[in-house]
């Protein structure tokens, strides 16, 4: 018997609403790496995937943003063991698909895990930072809190495959937010592979939704979804970005433009988190005042 | 008996005994040698059937089609004990215009309520096509004495019902007590008189077998029933594509032999358009295009209508709707 085995290939299938199905439509494309050799065949999903993950990430919506702050955070943090456990094969996929040195790879993926740790951090906090209590002149409490906005799809940037995808999807998630993402078109496979990782980190199933394909064709009808509260425009170039916000705007839906980012292990600022918020503020009556003017 | 019926005549004494099965309800011997004389059901057949009928493909102007129909046969239904005077007005608003972005969508076929609101409903679908239907006969169980069950079809029919459905004695009908559950719908139709049709629920469901259901779609049918009812959406297994397939072929059976046409409604369980155009299907291919009609065919359902909807509009726009845009029920 020879040494040799055959090898095991993988299937990449998507990730929807904690299943992983194939493309509705059957399809599938080819995934090279930066040099043009095939890596693997990657679902290519259409608009009723979409449509799909739109049903799963709504339906995820009510529990996710009614989890405690510090229950998500305990999450998102688990999410990131669970990356470190699998740390060789994101630098083998990261390096593969960006054509980059072992090396500069294993710092991206290191760079993605500790982001995740950074947003698990945040999902408590945010509401302090950018909530309180707010002045005014009469017996009430008046309070503003930061709410989720629903369901937001978000298009993972086309060059970096892993640290730029973290960026994208976790402070969406942080938040309280349920996501369907679109996979960088040329670099689906770390992406493909983080749901594996999603499913057994204690994140319910819907949470977050990752379709592969063409950006432009699923991107089209989660613009223009009725039932898409927000979308990130992160990976869409200029005259993709232009369509799709014209689209968007039919039902006042949220939307981050696409942004150049040179560098995404920089410290990315609470900016991310905060374009998926909106504040909630509500008066409360602080109750009979003493003689002395006040209740406490 | 007059009916509002497009096409067939009402069923009637006359047709039965026409085709002989006068004979059939003479005695409970009788009664139960026709029903156990009926030929058995083949239930890997008629599951692959119903399966194979649900692979169809109905797009573009056939979807418009589909959907507007069955809107219109939509049966919005609401039996819960927490039902009050506000939800049924709400529902009848509803169904007279489902969409009221968009004044074309057809209205449903009915409101189905329980008999202490239909007043109630009657007053939310005053001058407009919708019907009002009353469950009654002690629903969901029909554990109850024979008076308690007429006197609670005679409130429905006096408080303006247009529809009874009534639920059969199950467990009259699993010991074989045939005859008891015949003359039962019987006196039930006499109660309804002319003025309201009527439904037998079968509540296929609890009758274990596709066999009983068979029988039970015929017994209802000698029985004299305008429609016969999957389910009451009260328990585990509702209307499914095979039992539904089931009765339809029934129905077809029966106005072959009789001449009186049958109403069919599956209910409960149905909850998506393209569920509902599944069914529409097997009507098209089972009874014929006879029962594409919403006096022939319902659908007993209350959130299906929200879906239909949602289709609709993505046909009008070309873009997904979503739940922010219909009614919360």
């Amino acid at each position: 018997m020879s040494d040799a085995r055959l090898s095991v290939l993988k299937t990449y299938k998507l990730y929807v609403g904690g299943k992983f199905p194939r493309s509705e439509s059957g399809r599938v494309y080819e995934v090279t790496d930066s040099k043009g050799t095939w890596l693997a065949n990657a679902p290519l999903s259409s608009r009723k995937d979409a449509r799909d993950a739109v049903v799963a990430a709504r339906k995820a919506f009510g529990a996710w943003s009614g989890a405690t702050a510090y229950n998500r955070g305990q999450i998102l943090y688990r999410i990131a063991e669970m990356l470190e456990g699998r740390r060789d094969q994101y630098v083998r996929e990261v390096a593969e698909a960006e054509g980059l040195s072992k090396a500069k790879a294993a710092q991206q993926v290191d760079a993605a895990i500790d982001r995740w740790v950074w947003y698990a951090g945040w999902t408590d906090k945010i509401a302090q930072v950018v909530g309180g209590a707010n002045p005014v002149a009469g017996p009430y409490f008046n309070l503003s809190s930061p709410e989720p906005t629903g369901v937001v799809a978000v298009l993972a940037p086309q060059k970096s495959s892993f640290l730029g995808l973290v960026s994208v999807v976790a402070p969406v998630i942080a938040t309280g937010n349920t996501a369907v993402v679109v996979a960088g078109e040329r670099v689906p496979l770390p992406a493909l592979s983080l749901g594996e990782v999603l499913a057994t980190s204690d994140l319910p199933g819907g949470v977050v939704n990752i379709l592969s394909g063409r950006t432009a064709e699923i991107a089209a009808p989660l613009a223009a979804h009725q039932d898409v509260n927000a979308i990130d425009l992160a990976g869409a170039d200029e005259a993709l970005a232009k369509e799709l916000e014209i689209a968007a705007a039919d039902n006042l839906k949220r939307v981050l433009r696409p942004q150049p980012v040179d560098d995404w292990s920089a410290t990315p600022g609470t900016e991310r988190m905060t374009a998926f918020l909106e504040t909630k503020t509500v008066w409360h009556p602080t109750g009979a005042l003493g003689a002395s003017g006040s209740s406490y | 008996m007059p009916t509002t019926a497009p096409a067939a005549p009402a069923p009637d004494a006359s047709a039965a005994s026409a085709s002989g099965l006068a004979d059939v309800t003479a005695s409970d011997s009788t009664l139960r040698r026709f029903l156990h004389g009926l030929p058995g059901v083949d239930a890997v057949g008629l599951e692959a059937r119903a399966a194979s009928l649900g692979t169809r493909s109905i797009k573009t102007t056939a979807k418009a089609y589909a959907l507007d129909l069955a809107i219109s046969m939509v049966d919005l239904t609401t039996l819960e004990g927490a039902d009050t005077p506000g939800k049924v007005r709400a529902l009848g608003a509803k169904a007279v215009h489902p969409d009221p972005t968009d004044r074309a969508t057809p209205s449903a076929a009915a409101v189905c309520v329980y008999p202490d609101m239909v007043p109630f409903a009657k007053e939310a679908v005053a001058g407009s096509d919708v019907k009002v239907a009353s469950v009654a006969t002690a629903f969901p169980a029909g554990r109850a004495s024979m008076a308690v069950k007429l006197a609670d079809v005679r409130e429905a029919v006096a408080a303006g019902a247009d529809e009874v459905d009534m639920v059969i004695d199950r467990g009259a009908f699993l010991s074989g007590n045939y005859l008891k559950v015949h003359d039962e719908i019987t006196a039930v139709k006499e109660t309804c008189g002319t003025s309201a049709r009527l439904k037998v629920i079968f509540e296929t469901g609890e009758l274990s077998t596709y066999d009983n259901i068979r029988r039970a779609s015929w017994l209802g049918m000698l029985a004299g029933a305008d429609f016969i009812k999957t389910s009451t959406g009260k328990v585990a297994v509702n209307a499914t594509p095979a039992n539904t397939l089931l009765m339809l072929e029934a129905v077809r059976d029966f106005r072959a032999q009789t001449g009186v046409q049958i109403g069919v409604k599956p209910a409960g369980g149905i909850r998506t358009a393209k569920d509902a155009i599944k069914f529409l299907v097997l009507v098209n291919e089972t009874a014929g295009a006879d029962w594409l009609d919403n006096h022939w065919f319902r659908f007993g359902a209350s959130s299906l209508l929200n879906d239909l909807l949602m289709q609709r509009q993505k046909l009008a726009t070309g873009r997904y709707s979503g739940p922010d845009y219909v009614t919360v029920d």
